[in-house]
């Protein structure tokens, strides 16, 4: 693996883990809880670019993992008691599962057919658990208060989300470049580039996408799973909201669509210029429609996105910068 | 015999695209295949390669039945082929686009080793000064060759080139024939549809002549130039007949 020798990702994810122990260094609980949400975009972001970026299959609905993961972890952890780690990651085998079993079928589409039908995915789900009585159908479920005690309270459980969303998101970036930078990265590229012409050359396209959108399903899953369990309430508006599915789609855009840094940069750069805007006396009531015209002059000018455009416009950045 | 290709047919609807063709080509040579606008030469190359299974007919690589196998898997079993309308991996450089031919071709390679016979193949066809370009910067005649560098890439024992001179002027002609011979000293077969007479002519061992899809004449180039079928199915210009006897560029 030439990667684990290469400097970029280790500079990379020292970055990542460094900004994140700065709230903590601090103790400053407001600024966890943003940099909670944040990473939780960077993953969204991230996972939705492995499949978007590298393969050029746009997963419009991919936030049905993150409510699956959410779903099924919450249930172990509500009615078996089961520890959350464990939760969490069966909650990531789960949507994986389903996403395998899924993408054997929707894979065969291609452009906006696949688009669409990712869409009608989230809201089958969507339906389904919302009809669920085991998963408490269109009520949700939530937790008793003394479920966090195994936790240390649930001042502590907080903190130990915090945790959990930091390694998941060193997880997901880690995977993302080790994938670009792979053989299985190249093949995914020339997918994206000609998927006939790709066969030709000796791809296997419906069992790389298969493959491809199994991993991508299992990071936002287990972001789910521990985004709820910090919440400690789970209702399927909240768990399979389309809207957070486009907001990663701009993310993508914004940083870099095919790029391992982009999708950070892109969630982080949305997520603060949100809150300026909302917070802001001037713009707070257009805020939506500030950042709409900001991703039109993105895709009409810069449709690289920030980390594509400085790729292209200076080769010296295309050795450090992935 | 490394291919034979036995009473293959395809339809698509009405249209009989092949007609029950029947060819063989040995280990080595090159195999020039020529015919009209739409005789079908294209889709004999996807039904050999497995881009369309073919209605009826069978088709053996090597001594194995291949009929019916997809792309990929002729692929790895040693058969590349290039495309008459180009088909780079736009947004890869030219590097990353032969790094992806020697990756999942023949030998299957981890992309380290893939990448030196990347290197290897684009000093061979003479694209190293361009390794880190785009492949959609390239102009034409540099995508014909990426076209084939992609191909050899893989390490193939026979390669399908589809048209490969076609778009390129006089020099760069010169230039991809050389290479083609190349690829032939190294010991691949091949087999070339091509509309350049004078360069099906004079590289090819064995021509092979298809016409709405059914074979009309096959020989040495000199056999088949005098067939009065091809000179029918092409020409019926006696001036333009005349010319391409005797081999000269048309």
């Amino acid at each position: 693996m030439k990667t684990l020798k290469n400097i970029s990702f280790w500079l990379l994810l020292v970055v990542i883990a460094g900004a994140a122990i700065v709230p903590i260094a601090q103790g400053n609980v407001s600024m966890r809880e943003d940099a909670f949400f944040i990473l939780m975009l960077v993953i969204l972001a991230s996972s939705t670019n492995i499949i978007m970026g590298y393969t050029g299959y746009v997963s419009f609905g991919h936030i049905v993992y993150f409510g699956t993961g959410g779903y099924v972890a919450f249930y172990l952890m509500q009615t078996f008691q089961w520890h959350f780690v464990l939760a969490a990651l069966i909650g990531g085998f789960a949507a994986s599962l389903l996403a395998f079993l899924l993408g054997n079928a929707v894979l065969r589409l291609r452009g906006a057919y696949f688009a669409l039908s990712t869409i009608g995915i989230n809201e089958a789900v969507r339906a389904f658990v919302s009809n669920f009585e085991p998963f408490g159908g269109s009520i949700g479920m939530f937790f008793n208060f003394s479920m966090y005690d195994a936790y240390g309270g649930a001042k502590n459980a907080g903190q130990y989300a915090y945790y959990a969303m930091v390694v998941l998101a060193l997880a997901t970036i880690a995977a993302s470049f080790l994938i670009k930078k792979s053989k299985f990265g190249l093949g995914l590229m020339s997918i994206r580039e000609d998927q006939d012409a790709s066969m030709v050359l000796g791809i296997n396209p419906p069992r790389m996408k298969v493959i491809t959108y199994t991993i991508s399903a299992f990071f936002p899953a287990i972001a789910g799973a521990i985004f709820f369990f910090k919440n400690g309430l789970i209702e399927p508006g909240p768990a399979f909201e389309l809207h957070r599915s486009v907001e990663a789609l701009v993310m993508v855009m914004l940083g870099g669509f095919g790029t391992v840094t982009g999708p950070i940069v892109g969630a982080v750069v949305y997520e603060r210029l949100r809150a300026f805007l909302i917070t802001s006396e001037t713009f707070s009531n257009f805020h939506l429609v500030i950042a709409g015209a900001l991703l039109l002059l993105i895709v009409l000018f810069v449709p690289a996105g920030l980390v594509g455009w400085l790729r292209l416009r200076f080769a010296a950045v295309r050795r450090f910068l992935e | 015999m490394i291919l034979s290709v036995e009473n293959v047919s395809k339809r698509f609807g009405g249209l009989q695209a092949l007609d029950k063709v029947t060819l063989s080509v040995n280990e080595g040579e090159i195999f020039g295949i020529i015919g009209p606008n739409g005789a079908g030469k294209t889709t004999l190359f996807n039904t050999i390669n497995g881009v369309y299974p073919p209605t009826e007919g069978r088709i053996k690589f090597r001594g194995e039945d291949v009929t019916g196998l997809p792309p990929f898997d002729l692929s790895k079993r040693g058969l590349a082929r290039t495309y008459q309308v180009v088909r780079p991996l736009g947004e890869l450089t030219v590097r990353e686009n032969v790094t992806v031919g020697a990756c999942f071709g023949r030998e299957n390679l981890p992309l380290e080793k893939a990448e030196k016979v990347a290197d290897e193949v684009l000093e061979f066809v003479g694209l190293t000064a361009r390794q880190d370009m785009l492949a959609s910067k390239l102009n034409v005649a540099q995508k014909k060759r990426l076209e084939m560098a992609r191909a050899l890439a893989a390490r193939p024992i026979l390669i399908l080139l589809d048209e490969v001179l076609a778009g390129l002027n006089p020099q760069e002609v010169g230039d991809m024939l050389t290479v083609v011979r190349k690829i032939r000293e190294q010991g691949v077969t091949i087999i070339m549809i091509e509309h350049l007479m004078h360069a099906v002519m004079n590289l090819s061992d064995r021509v092979f002549v298809l016409d709405y899809g059914a074979q009309i004449a096959e020989g040495t180039p000199q056999e088949v130039s005098n067939h009065p079928k091809v000179i029918e199915a092409y020409l019926g210009d006696p001036e333009v007949a005349k010319r391409f006897l005797e081999g000269t560029p048309s």
